[in-house]
């Protein structure tokens, strides 16, 4: 594949895919605050997704748009971060107690540090498009940021029992994160390009704005490791076909409705 | 449309294009319906080209469910009146809630939503961690009584667009409009 619509796929899946669970809280928000602030942060990623995927879709130039690629692709077609694709639950074995308000904001945490770097460095990107879109999300991603760190640092910082569901959400999403960090061929091709970024480069952004809030929630980082996911080549986690089977299931079912 | 060196603002060259401006000024935000779509800001030009007559439209925010309502209205509005004109999405400059208008602001505190404060775009960006004493933002006037002490109930509101506060003083809850 082209590696620049791979790239955009890449970004533009992953806010999909974690707009897609986060949407999961709607309704089942553990206050109503809460409830309307997951569901409009999820809103945020689904637009990000759609300026992606329909930049992606003109560069294909294959007639696809951001419909076509959000609904009629399979789970192997998906380039999104497994980051963005666990669930709400956590990831022990069993599946853990349901859904967890700590994880999910954790998750939150830690891709939107990556996000604010990220967004940041495209702004200067030559594929102009890309840069407008990173322009625009930055300013968003700055009011997700701000949300995820209140509540680690309240999380973190409150009860026992907050803190410890805080440290298991960090303990497990963590790894998830080296993804983000390693280049590979369609990252180094972006980068000489001019288009995209290393994502090395962005890890001194992250650490420092992460490590200030979990300083703040009294939270410990634990130990770097090896683990590396692979979504962004496409070989994903057993967590993403159970979502987009879910999100992907009404559009199949009725192939052309309009809505 | 032209370069623009110094202003992006809509060009008032022409009749028609004066005409479109004064029908733009009636088509209201849908959501929040006391606010055109001029005084919000979002209407970024009106140029004439070879195919008729351009309009760009810049979003809010990138997942507002009203932009493709506005675009319908905007073009519906412009129907109704006779004239036949093209929307286009602008993503750059990003907007941003300086651009709404004094006049935009003004309805906004007359129906009860704090208008945002001043975005500055030099400053380093601030990111507070945690609500507490000591580290508040400035926080906004209660439209409905004036006073200037109030609370953060939620960062996120109604709409994308909104912050929800309550004023300490009158015990009301108010919506802000964020800056953005």
């Amino acid at each position: 594949m082209n590696p620049h619509i791979d790239y955009l796929l890449r970004l533009g899946d992953s806010s999909l895919v974690l707009g897609q669970r986060l949407s999961e809280w709607t309704g089942h928000g553990p206050v109503l605050e809460e409830d309307i602030a997951m569901t409009n942060i999820a809103l945020d990623f689904v637009g990000q997704a759609r300026m992606l995927l329909t930049h992606a879709g003109k560069l294909e130039g294959a007639g696809r748009d951001e419909d076509a690629l959000a609904y009629f692709r399979d789970t192997r077609a998906y380039r999104n971060f497994t980051l963005c694709e666990l669930p709400n639950s956590g990831i022990e074995k069993g599946g853990g107690e349901g859904a967890c308000y700590a994880f999910t904001v954790m998750r939150n945490l830690l891709y939107c540090a990556w996000q604010a770097q990220l967004w940041a460095a495209l702004a200067e990107s030559k594929d102009t498009e890309l840069a407008a879109i990173a322009a625009k999300s930055a300013k968003e991603t700055a009011y997700h940021l701000r949300h995820a760190s209140d509540w680690v640092v309240r999380f973190g910082d409150g009860t026992g029992q907050s803190h410890a569901r805080a440290q298991r959400a960090l303990l497990q999403l963590l790894p998830y994160t080296n993804e983000l960090f390693c280049s590979d061929p369609v990252e180094e091709a972006m980068a000489i390009a001019g288009i995209g970024v290393r994502g090395a480069d962005l890890k001194a952004g992250f650490d420092h704005l992460i490590g200030a809030v979990l300083d703040e929630a009294g939270l410990a980082l634990p130990a770097a490791c090896v683990f590396q996911s692979s979504g962004k080549s496409g070989m994903h986690s057993e967590h993403l076909d159970f979502l987009l089977t879910e999100m992907q299931s009404l559009a199949r079912a009725h192939p052309g409705a309009q809505w | 449309m032209s370069a623009g060196a110094d202003t992006d603002l809509p060009q008032t060259g022409g009749d028609v294009i004066e005409r479109i401006m004064a029908i733009l000024a009636t088509v209201p935000d849908p959501e929040i319906p006391v606010i055109s779509v001029l005084d919000l800001g979002i209407v970024r030009g009106v140029t004439e080209t070879p195919d008729g007559y351009e309009i760009s439209v810049t979003p809010t925010y990138a997942g507002c469910p009203a932009t493709q309502v506005i675009a319908h209205d905007i073009t519906a509005a412009l129907e109704a009146a006779g004239i036949s004109a093209r929307l286009v999405t602008r993503l750059s400059p990003p907007w941003t809630t300086d651009w709404i208008t004094s006049k935009g602001r003004a309805s906004l505190h007359e129906f009860g939503i704090a208008p945002p404060g001043s975005v500055d775009h030099h400053a380093p960006q601030i990111v507070h961690f945690s609500p507490r004493a000591g580290r508040v933002n400035k926080l906004p006037a209660c439209p409905h009584c004036g006073s200037a002490h109030s609370e953060l109930l939620s960062q996120f509101g109604s709409t994308p667009c909104k912050a929800l506060y309550r004023c300490i003083d009158c015990r009301e809850p108010f919506d802000y409009f964020k800056p953005l």
